[in-house]
């Protein structure tokens, strides 16, 4: 998590806008990238319709039915141990797991883009205070971070939301912080400051939309960053608590059953890497089309 | 040079004491507390727990309990143990040993397989392999480290039987045979994620290299291929990895956490999830300012070495 944040490329140097033309196209080459994009999209449309199609839900326990193996009977991808069906509880897990991810992205980026650019605009002692607070907040390894909050606290899903957004935003207060410091002493932004534009004009419709190649890779690898933070925490007790299924808490128990009853460890393992590996190769393929002065590096 | 050593010594001194107050803030303010552990065994009257409050000062302004936890953490008294009055540097020290043990080996197993995986990716760009290591790295970056500790266990404790599904040694056989039997498993799965960190900056750090004037001056001259990429891109290709081995040590930690857990690995990682169940607060304060400091000496180390192994750069950074 903590792995997939720590290879964020350095920020590419701010460059100036109207150069979109072609960044779909630089996209799509990026085989991967596609790959990445198509697959997402199939397990959104998977998770928010295949429910309904199913003829057992993600809580109908069959005590009778338990640890039956996958592609052996009715239930397609098996059962657990309460004998609830396997494909119904991964794709309701699915939800869980998505909505965490896509949710504390939004707020680990307003949180991010909110310091950033405050530290990044008006420097100084303000700027300086925030920025060692990133500093200080990036020294603790991210799942002890995340582990002696989430102890503290009730979880639920909101909770567990908010939690991964408060421990996964420094990178991008860097990230844009750099760069609004780089711009705000381009040509554009010193016009519209003489212009007489207000503080916050010249911070959110003149310097951020200028900023914002790197901040949209960043928040896709974000969402792949919160996907794993909540499986970590789910699987070591404290995040998701049962019976909302979520991928990371549907391999808690499934370590004891690892001999009788792999699948139920396989099986959300391969769902968890299956989205995470999607959405790192939509960020860098994002990254391609958004710089392409990058050249594949 | 030691006028820029001394100056980040003062700004990682500036940022650790942030950081414990960071630290601190999260452990106390929190509802529940460190009374909540004592609470919750039900065998205290909530007169018993004010005077435990009392006796352990938890009853004081926070601020006070902060700066006299800071003066006696200053003074090398990290507090005791909750559960076992135990001393907290000890305590710490005592799970150290299998931690650095696991780290170490597992940096060392990555960065050997990284190396060779990004330098031959480079020379040999966009060929079938550096497309299949390409992938491979983002998958690996991509797997729950935990998951692919249950995925090894499964395939070589549980399947073939090769190797030990947990723990640091057999009890009763602490040859090094038996330790090094024991390590393979959590090492491996320690270093994916690292390997894949490895390998993708190694790429890029070796294709800046390889594009560089005095590569295309060697070859001019004639020198061997083999030769020129050995001694003079594979060489200062390194050097920025020194600095990456620095930045890694956070997501390095995170993982031994996670690794251990899996494999019962009797190190500062399980230790910490141990005290958090337990609500041991000095364990928890203690080990997180340690992890601080390591991951603050980790990146000036690094930082140092840097300087002392380019040369270009100057013995005297600023």
């Amino acid at each position: 998590m903590s792995a997939s944040s720590s290879v964020v490329a350095p920020a590419a140097p701010p460059q100036p806008a109207r150069r979109r033309g072609g960044a779909l196209r630089r996209f799509a080459r990026h085989k991967l990238a596609v790959f990445g994009a198509g697959i997402i999209l199939f397990l959104t449309l998977a998770c928010a319709i295949g429910p309904y199609l199913l003829p057992f839900t993600d809580t109908y326990i069959d005590i009778m039915q338990r640890f039956a193996p996958p592609f052996s009977g009715a239930h397609v991808l098996g059962t657990d141990a309460l004998g609830r069906d396997m494909l119904a509880r991964l794709l309701m897990a699915g939800r869980i797991s998505l909505l965490v991810g896509f949710s504390a992205m939004a707020i680990s980026m307003v949180i991010g883009i909110t310091v950033g650019i405050v530290s990044g605009y008006y420097g100084g002692v303000l700027g300086t205070v925030l920025m060692r607070f990133v500093d200080a907040m990036l020294c603790f390894p991210s799942i002890f971070l995340l582990l002696a909050i989430s102890a503290l606290i009730n979880a639920s899903v909101s909770s567990i939301i908010i939690l991964i957004a408060v421990t996964s935003w420094m990178e991008v207060a860097r990230i844009v912080e750099a760069q609004i410091r780089a711009l705000r002493a381009r040509d554009f932004a010193v016009a519209a400051e003489a212009l007489g534009a207000s503080d916050r004009r010249v911070m959110f419709r003149e310097l951020l939309p200028n900023a914002i190649a790197p901040i949209v890779v960043a928040a896709t690898l974000n969402v792949a960053h919160a996907i794993l933070a909540e499986s970590y925490i789910s699987f070591l007790g404290y995040g998701i608590q049962p019976p909302t299924p979520s991928w990371g808490n549907m391999l808690d128990s499934a370590q004891s059953y690892l001999t009788s009853a792999p699948w139920l460890a396989i099986l959300p393992g391969a769902a968890i890497t299956l989205a995470v590996t999607s959405f790192n190769f939509i960020g860098d393929g994002l990254r391609d089309a958004l710089d392409p002065r990058m050249d594949g590096r | 040079m030691s006028s820029y050593v001394i100056r980040r010594l003062l700004q990682g001194a500036g940022l650790l004491l942030l950081v414990s107050m960071i630290g601190f803030a999260i452990l106390h303010l929190a509802p529940g507390g460190p009374l909540s552990q004592f609470a919750a065994g039900g065998d205290m009257t909530q007169e018993d727990l004010d005077r435990v409050a009392e006796q352990l000062g938890l009853n004081r302004p926070l601020p006070i309990q902060y700066l006299d936890w800071l003066w006696r953490m200053l003074q090398g008294d990290w507090g005791v143990s909750y559960r076992d009055q135990q001393p907290v540097l000890s305590v710490i020290g005592s799970h150290l040993g299998a931690t650095l043990e696991l780290m170490l080996t597992s940096t060392l197993l990555a960065m050997a397989i990284g190396a060779w995986v990004g330098i031959l990716g480079a020379i040999r760009r966009y060929s079938l392999f550096d497309g299949l290591a390409t992938i491979g790295a983002m998958i690996a970056l991509s797997i729950p480290t935990f998951w692919f500790g249950l995925v090894v266990i499964y395939v070589f404790s549980v399947g073939l039987e090769w190797l030990p599904s947990g723990n640091r040694y057999t009890i009763g056989d602490e040859s090094l045979a038996n330790r090094i039997h024991h390590l393979i498993g959590p090492c491996m799965v320690l270093a994916l994620v690292s390997t894949a960190v490895w390998s993708r900056y190694m790429r890029s750090s070796m294709l800046d290299v390889i594009h560089q004037d005095y590569i295309r001056t060697a070859r001019s001259k004639g020198i061997p291929e083999r030769r020129i990429l050995i001694h003079h891109a594979v060489r200062n290709a390194l050097l920025p990895m020194i600095t990456i081995t620095g930045l890694h040590l956070p997501t390095l930690l995170s993982g031994a956490l996670v690794t251990e857990t899996v494999f019962t690995w009797p190190g500062m990682g399980r230790l910490f999830l141990d005290s958090i169940n337990y609500r041991d607060y000095p364990v928890v304060m203690g080990i997180l300012m340690f992890t601080a400091v390591l991951v603050l000496l980790g990146s000036l180390l690094a930082d140092l070495l840097y300087h002392v192994a380019d040369p270009r750069l100057g013995a005297n950074p600023t």
